[in-house]
């Protein structure tokens, strides 16, 4: 037997000691650096796996003000989307979900092929209309909130200027409030977005926007056939940070509206708050708090796939 | 004879019409665009230093006729937040005992696990990073309870260290890819010619690490300052009653007030909790846009 | 002849920065032409004055007989390919040829017919379906020109097409742009810094520095009769060997005292007097031992260095006080220290006056 074959592997000097053990890898090779790693490793197994499954194995159990380990199987679940807050929440979030998530995106990138044109005063704009998205949830709620005020707010004051038949009282109106919600939640994140739109505009390469313009294509049809296609990456990736945080929506409800008039502007969000400390009623809360983590899921399930899929040369 | 027709030729650069259609139309959308996003900030401004007759004349266009900065002192000294009437000051001096040690213990420690994840890997380092990564993504609502029974253990529940926790907890996903995407961008030679030296991991990381990346330093911090001030779900389910951050207290002054709404006074609150981020931000500028950039930039 | 392309009078400033100064060039039908010069010299900024892409700040631009100085790119009558190809990354090859011409309306015969005629002549069809993500740096290429192809047009212009390429992918097409001008003999105006591509491709090189054009003529006269010291020292590889001295007469007198006749030299103007010269030889017009006795000019030289490159040899030696190379066939034996007779022939030299820099 050669000595390379005796100590075990090729590389490794003859002559060398036993080859370290599990234990030693484990416990003492890189040691600081683990230590250091540690408080990050805790937090994922301890919150974000532990916490998570703790919640998910707790929603199928008859837990009221405190957990107990009553097995109840899907009766929480069952109970849940017979509730009939639950459902006006589920479809308050869809319709503002979509229409919120549509919208941002939209006039977040329109609003970033108008600034990619050169204009005068760019960083004056964007401060502009970026200035709302470091304002917190509570703050777009009570100011939106005073603005949509029937009695002392927009509608009066049109109505004060001579459009005695303007009505803008959608803040009061059961099936209306939700759009009330919608122009507050646009003007809050379209910022978000109009910057990532503008990040990813501007590292598309000069040399097609020449190439574009030799070949004679408009300067719309750049934008939207050629552009808008190489910027696929940024726009998934956007989609994906809004839509998990649309899905969350909780302090805008609490200062516009407080899920009225009635229930009719109750999202997910609050339902699980309510139930979980108000209403006493872990097992619901748990349980309505797992179908908005199943919902998250499956907004990223395409993005993982597209990220870390299979690979494309590119 | 060649002078005049050269005259009549184009001839230099070509001719710019300042106001050519699509250049109306562009700046036009955009003045509108920011007539939106300005007029709540207008409205705010106004309101508050109205008096309330004033208010009741029912234009919030209107510029105020009379100014008075009392409602930005009661907002401040004796509205009621709940069932005391200490105004916001309280809440506020909450809110910066909550956002100054969740900032720096979370940056901290971001930027060390960012450091360890990109220079000193280890088996699983991926993996533990992934699993953060994706848990950003998860609604903090599925693991507040537990949260909760946590910090009731540990006897902190109810308290500003809760909080703190807890913020400092959330905050990691988005810090850490932060500073592992910017230490990945530093050249590796630099590392290794200070193992080459004989340096250690907290020598290297204080010593050259922390100087060279004071930019990322900057955006970390503001993005967590930002966000820490503004949040409002922590901090009313963990500080206690006595510890509610500006935030909470501010819904409690609009949104429980009994008997005459002072739309003033409530504004006034509105713009006094609003301050500190507004601030950070317009100061902040470019580096406020670098962080939510760098956040959007995965992988 | 009417000039395919007349530049006239055409001066670009960036703010303070006088990026072209009066530049005046006529290329006449189906010539190459190539602008040479080191980064910054403004030649890629003269291209996109050509084709449109920059505002001139004064003088005309003529393309076919037409003043096309306000006119838009795509009604210039050019093509033109870029050095990172800019194809647009999520369209076939096949759309990548024939998206211009969709927009632009034309029937579909007709873009067929030109899609058809493009791919046959740089042999793209067995890659029409593919996107250029899958397609070699050399495949990119050749459908960048392809997009000028379809277009139909008299004038091509490329913008150092062939800089992002490796070295072997580069001298091949090299050719193949070549065999192009040969085939479709339109107007070419060619954009690099690299000299080779000069010198094999153009039928005229313009060598720029500075804004402005330090010399026009075709590659044999650029190589031996330069203009001024600039060009003299920029095209030649290894470069021309410079001996400084002053004139008088036919004799050249260098700064140590040597005295090299040069009255085989042809003068442009007889010179009076006596000035401060400088002279250039180049390395393969530097022979040695018997030939070189033959020669108006020959010294005995110690060889310092000694570089063998395969197809021959360089030897690093001192002539007059200066560091001077001449080249050696290959099989013949060089080695440091050995002592021999090197001359050369100022007839195939150049001179320059010192001081004005310029060819006497």
């Amino acid at each position: 037997m050669t000595d390379v074959q005796r100590s075990g592997a090729i590389g490794r000097p003859v002559g060398a000691e036993k080859p370290p053990g599990l234990l030693y890898n484990l416990f003492v090779r890189n040691i600081t650096a683990k230590l250091a790693a540690s408080p990050m490793v805790m937090i994922v197994l301890v919150v974000f796996i532990g916490c998570t499954l703790w919640s998910v194995w707790f929603s199928f159990t008859d837990s009221r003000s405190l957990p107990n380990g009553d097995f109840v199987g899907w009766a929480q679940y069952e109970r849940l989307f017979a509730a009939r807050r639950w459902r006006i929440s589920a479809t308050n979030l869809l319709t503002f979900g979509i229409f919120s998530l549509v919208f941002t995106m939209v006039i977040g990138f329109l609003l970033a092929v108008l600034m990619d044109q050169k204009i005068r005063f760019e960083d004056g704009f964007r401060t502009i209309f970026l200035y709302p998205f470091a304002l917190s949830g509570i703050v777009t709620g009570l100011v939106w909130q005073w603005i949509m005020n029937p009695t002392l707010g927009l509608q009066s004051t049109m109505r004060g200027l001579g459009w005695t038949n303007f009505t803008f009282d959608w803040i009061t109106n059961t099936d209306m409030v939700i759009y009330a919600l919608l122009i507050a939640g646009t003007w809050h994140g379209t910022g978000f977005v109009m910057v990532l739109m503008l990040a990813g505009l501007r590292s598309i390469d000069g040399e097609i926007w020449k190439a574009a313009r030799v070949d004679g294509i408009p300067t719309w049809r750049t934008y939207l056939q050629i552009v808008l296609p190489m910027m696929r990456g940024v726009i998934v990736t956007t989609l994906v940070i809004v839509g998990s945080g649309i899905v969350r929506t909780y302090d805008l409800v609490v200062a516009l509206t407080n899920g009225g008039p009635g229930l009719s502007s109750e999202v997910p969000a609050k339902y699980v708050i309510n139930y979980m400390f108000n209403a006493g009623n872990l097992g619901q809360a748990l349980a309505a708090s797992t179908v908005m983590l199943a919902v998250v899921f499956v907004i990223l399930i395409p993005w993982i796939i597209i990220e870390f899929g299979p690979k494309k040369t590119h | 004879m060649t002078n005049i027709s050269m005259v009549d030729e184009p001839s230099g650069p070509r001719p710019k019409r300042s106001f050519s259609p699509s250049r109306i139309i562009i700046y036009g959308i955009i003045f509108v665009a920011a007539l939106y996003y300005l007029l709540p900030l207008y409205v705010m401004i106004t309101t508050s230093i109205k008096g309330l007759p004033e208010i009741r004349l029912g234009n919030i266009f209107a510029p105020p006729l009379e100014v008075t900065f009392e409602p930005w002192v009661k907002a401040w000294t004796s509205a009621c937040t709940g069932l005391t009437c200490n105004g916001l000051a309280p809440g506020f001096w909450n809110s910066v005992k909550i956002t100054l040690p969740s900032t720096i213990v979370s940056v901290f420690i971001a930027a060390v696990s960012g450091y360890a994840l990109v220079n000193w890997r280890f088996k699983g380092s991926e993996f533990f990073f992934t699993c953060l990564l994706l848990g950003s993504f998860i609604p903090y609502q599925v693991m507040l309870y537990p949260m909760v029974m946590i910090t009731a253990q540990l006897k902190i529940f109810g308290t500003l260290w809760a909080v703190i926790l807890v913020h400092t907890v959330f905050g990691m996903p988005i810090l850490t890819l932060l500073f592992r995407n910017y230490f990945a961008s530093l050249p590796q030679e630099l590392f290794k010619a200070a193992r080459v030296d004989g340096a250690g991991f907290w020598r290297i990381f204080f010593q050259i690490m922390v100087p060279m990346s004071l930019p990322i330093f900057a955006v970390a911090i503001i993005l967590q300052v930002t966000g820490i001030w503004n949040d409002f779900l922590f901090g009313v389910v963990f500080a206690g009653t006595q510890n509610y951050p500006m935030t909470v207290q501010l819904n409690n002054i609009v949104n429980s007030a009994q008997g005459v709404r002072e739309y003033n006074v409530n504004m006034a609150a509105t713009i006094l909790t609003a301050a500190v981020p507004l601030i950070v931000y317009f100061v902040s500028g470019k580096w406020f846009v670098r962080g939510i950039a760098a956040g959007a930039v995965k992988g | 002849m009417q000039s395919s392309v007349s530049i006239k009078d055409v001066s670009l400033d960036f703010g303070a920065v006088k990026v072209l100064r009066n530049l005046n060039l006529e290329v006449g039908q189906g010539e190459f032409i190539v602008l040479l010069g080191p980064s910054g010299c403004g030649k890629s900024t003269l291209l996109n004055c050509i084709a449109g892409l920059l505002d001139v700040t004064s003088g005309q631009i003529h393309i076919g007989g037409k003043n096309v100085t306000w006119a838009e790119p795509k009604d210039r009558g050019i093509g033109m390919v870029f050095q990172s190809y800019a194809l647009y990354p999520q369209m076939t090859v096949e759309r990548n040829l024939s998206f211009g011409l969709r927009v632009a309306g034309m029937p579909k015969e007709e873009i067929n017919k030109r899609v058809k005629r493009a791919a046959e002549i740089l042999q793209l069809e067995p890659f029409l379906e593919r996107k250029p993500a899958n397609l070699s740096g050399g495949q990119r290429q050749r459908v960048a020109i392809g997009r000028a192809l379809v277009r139909d047009v008299d004038v091509f212009l490329f913008d150092e097409p062939l800089s992002n390429l490796d070295a072997k992918l580069r001298s091949d097409l090299r050719v193949e742009i070549k065999r192009l001008h040969q085939r479709l003999k339109n107007t070419m105006i060619y954009v690099t810094h690299d000299q080779i591509e000069a010198l094999t491709l153009a039928d005229r090189i313009a060598i720029m520095k500075n804004g402005e054009i330090q010399q026009l003529s075709d590659p044999h006269t650029i190589y031996n009769s330069p203009v001024n010291l600039y060009v003299a020292g920029f095209i030649g590889s290894p470069s021309m060997n410079f001996l400084q001295g002053t004139l008088n007469g036919t004799t050249f007198t260098a700064e140590d005292g040597t005295i090299i006749p040069v009255g085989t030299y042809k003068f442009a103007t007889p010179p009076t007097g006596s000035t401060k010269a400088v002279l250039g030889v180049r390395p393969e017009h530097i022979v040695m031992n018997d030939e070189a006795r033959r020669m108006p000019f020959s010294t005995e030289v110690e060889i310092e260095i000694v570089e063998p490159m395969g197809s021959d040899t360089l030897a690093w030696t001192n002539i007059a006080g200066h560091p001077v190379t001449f080249r050696a066939d290959s099989d013949v034996i060089l080695t440091v220290g050995q002592k021999l007779i090197v001359g050369f022939d100022p007839a195939r030299g150049s001179i320059f006056n010192a001081e004005t820099t310029n060819r006497v």
